[in-house]
């Protein structure tokens, strides 16, 4: 009887413990599928101020991918942005990737506009149109003061 | 005056290596104790007993305090958001704050209190009432019964103590934010996959399985060192209680900046 | 056999065994008597290796157990049963978990043999029908009887009883040493025995040994310590008062009778093992 308590009570213990990790790691948390199936394409910006990996990357407001990883490029000093993007959507070769950010101060994520072109870029490719984020402080610097450097 | 000079250096090498010495012992315990975690066989009743004591039965008492923490986190958080029109972020910060850094923390700070100093005091009454020398007497070794399974329910308990921590403050922080603040429930909740990816989770998981075994080993090593009598006793278990609590910040803090 | 040769320890500042030189041959048992404190406690932790002195041996059947390590240190202890003075049962464990531990983290034995064999242990001692108590529930005497049970449940070669019979009413003090003789009698162990029952205890006993200052001041049969003429001896045995001399020459006659009436105890397990 008391053995059995004591199982009892361990066996329900864990239980609990399990449930609330999955709970966190699978509800709340974007679980990291292993081996997240998805193309990778990547695109130059001149700027990617507070990008981070695994940012999500948008077409009209839908997740279709995420950012996989964000380099240097040591030739030309631009921002290497490697995206995961979903198998079921093709991205025409004219398509635009910009940093967006949610809200005033919110996170910074890549919103993608599809172009017209028939051809689409192939697992590998670059998206060639990239737009950096708008800079908000750089924004009402030049509300305040003008345009510097102009 | 040169006997003073000698007796002074003497002291001064004695104050020195007195420290050095201690932290050699509390690191071959632990050695000694990771050495017999791999000799079979393993005491698995003794296992279950002590995770009944360390994990299961804290937890009330983490449930409890994780609420109250991711209210009053709720409440800060959303006088502090609010102000730059942010309360947007009001869900993801409770749960990231939660998951990181206080799930982990406080919850090991709880049971520390309820099972560390309980278990020092238990191995240490062991010690005096020569219950550990009649264990070596029978052939069986203090460390396989006594100090594996201690350190193994740690590991195994913290974690699982904390995630539910988490979840408890979490919701607690639901029941601020959404009903008392008026945030709504989407907001609250629909935001936080944005923050928190499993490397976050993950991040929890490694302070509070290290601070499972720190706060293990360091009671275990306190009760098992005891002096003697209940004075030996009683000492040891605040040293213990506040030699874990010290460690777990420090550890914190560590494994923290080693994280980034 | 268990020899002590010239064992010096000091716990402390204080040297509590100055030289101690002992011998205890093969199915005797040796009284240990001495002023409380005086380190027969002590004494008996360095037979087992659980205290270390800085100098001197202890040879178990010719091994030295001070210098013994790992599996030699684990199979010299296993072939001694130690009751503890504070008899150091196991809290979490229920009397009866308590005196089959040593079976069934040590032998092969299945559940039914080793339930027959506690439970006659426990009669015993005196303590039928009290097994599923735990220690904590137990008065001190109780406890000192279920510690000799779990000493005793294993049938060791070698025995040390710290204190046996302190703390029981005299009639349970009586009944215990006879339960030591009758076991002595049945499987010859090797003993020593601390004890303060003077002179209850020479009737249980072949040799006696006095510690005094971290020295044994005295050696000898116990008729041979009944006539001691050393001073130390006489008043720790008359406990200091004079008229105890006048009951002397009853018990010394007794003991007289007692030891003719003795025989020499063989040890048959010893033989078996061969
Ligand atoms: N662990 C220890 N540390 C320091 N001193 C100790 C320790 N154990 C015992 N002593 C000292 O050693 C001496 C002998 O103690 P011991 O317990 O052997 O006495 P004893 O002869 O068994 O007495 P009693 O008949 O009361 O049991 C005592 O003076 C005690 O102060
Ligand atoms: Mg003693």
């Amino acid at each position: 009887m008391k053995r059995f308590d004591l199982e009892l009570a361990v066996g329900i213990f864990f239980l609990i413990g399990i449930a609330c990790l999955a709970y966190l790691s699978i509800k709340l948390g974007r679980m990291e599928v292993i081996g997240y199936k998805g193309y990778a394409v990547y695109a130059k910006f001149s700027n990617v101020g507070g990008l981070k990996k695994g940012a999500s990357v948008e077409i009209g407001g839908v997740e279709v991918g995420r950012v996989k990883d964000i380099k240097l490029d040591p030739e030309d000093y631009t921002a290497v942005v490697t995206f995961l993007l979903n198998p079921e959507v093709k991205l025409p070769e004219d398509s635009i990737a910009a940093v967006k950010t949610k809200g005033l101060i919110g996170e910074k994520y890549v919103s993608i506009t599809p172009g017209a072109s028939e051809r689409a870029i192939q697992p590998g490719g670059r998206i060639r149109e990239t737009q950096p984020p708008f800079d908000l402080s750089d924004a009402i610097g030049r509300l305040i003061y003008g345009s510097p450097g102009k | 005056m040169l006997d003073s000079a000698i007796l002074g250096i003497r002291w001064i090498g004695k104050t020195v290596l007195f420290p050095v010495r201690i932290l050699g012992r509390v690191g071959l315990f632990l050695a000694t104790a990771i050495f017999w975690t791999f000799v079979p066989p393993l005491k698995v009743e003794r296992l279950i007993r002590q995770i009944n004591f360390i994990g299961a039965k804290s937890v009330t008492i983490v449930a409890l305090t994780g609420a109250f923490t991711g209210m009053v986190l709720t409440l800060e958080s959303y006088y502090a958001l609010e102000r730059f029109g942010a309360d947007a972020l009001l869900g993801p910060a409770v749960a990231l704050s939660m998951i990181r850094e206080l799930g982990p923390v406080i919850s090991a700070f709880m049971i520390t209190a309820r099972a560390g100093s309980a278990l020092t005091a238990e191995i240490g009454i062991m010690r005096i009432t020569e219950q550990i020398d009649a264990l070596e007497m029978m052939g069986l070794n203090p460390f396989r019964y006594l100090i594996v399974p201690n350190l193994l329910a740690g590991i195994i308990s913290f974690p699982l103590l904390a995630s539910l921590f988490n979840v408890v403050g979490i919701y607690g922080g639901y029941v601020v934010g959404v009903k008392l603040l008026g945030v709504s429930s989407g907001t609250f909740f629909g935001e936080m996959p944005q923050y928190i990816d499993l490397t976050e989770i993950l991040h929890g998981l490694y302070k509070s399985t290290t601070f499972g075994l720190v706060v293990t080993w360091i009671c275990c090593y306190f009760g098992y060192t005891t002096g003697y009598g209940a004075e030996g006793v009683s000492k040891a278990t605040t040293r213990a209680v506040v030699a874990s609590c010290v460690l777990i910040l420090v550890c914190d803090y560590v494994i923290t900046s080693l994280l980034f | 056999m268990i020899q002590v040769i010239d064992l010096h320890s000091t716990l402390g500042k204080q040297k509590v065994l100055d030289g101690v030189t002992l011998k205890v041959e093969t199915g005797e048992v040796l009284a240990l008597i001495g002023k409380s404190g005086v380190g027969k406690s002590v004494l008996l932790k360095h037979v087992v290796a659980l205290m270390k002195g800085e100098k001197g041996k202890v040879l178990i059947d010719g091994e030295d157990i001070t210098t013994a390590k790992g599996r030699k240190l684990e199979e010299l202890r296993s072939r001694i049963g130690f009751l503890f003075q504070g008899g150091a049962l196991f809290d979490s464990l229920t009397l009866f978990d308590n005196i089959a531990f040593p079976l069934r983290e040590k032998t092969k034995m299945d559940e039914q043999k080793i339930r027959e064999k506690v439970l006659y242990e426990l009669e015993q001692v005196g303590l039928k029908g009290m097994e599923h108590k735990f220690p904590a529930e137990l008065s001190g005497g109780m406890r000192k009887r279920a510690a000799l049970a779990r000493c005793m449940v294993t049938a060791p070669e070698i025995m040390l009883f710290d204190e046996p019979t302190t703390g029981l009413d005299p009639i349970t003090a009586h009944s215990i040493n006879d339960l030591i003789k009758r076991t002595h009698e049945r499987v010859c162990f090797t003993g020593i025995v601390v004890s303060h029952e003077i002179p209850d205890i020479f009737f249980l006993v072949d040799k006696v040994a006095m510690l005094h200052e971290g020295k044994i001041v005295a050696f000898g049969t116990p008729l041979e310590i009944m006539r001691s003429s050393h001073p130390v001896v006489r008043q720790f045995i008359t406990g200091g008062r004079r008229e105890m001399e006048d009951v002397f020459e009853p018990i010394i006659e007794k003991l007289e009778e007692e030891f003719r009436a003795k025989g020499k105890c063989t040890q048959e397990k010893k033989d078996e093992k061969v």
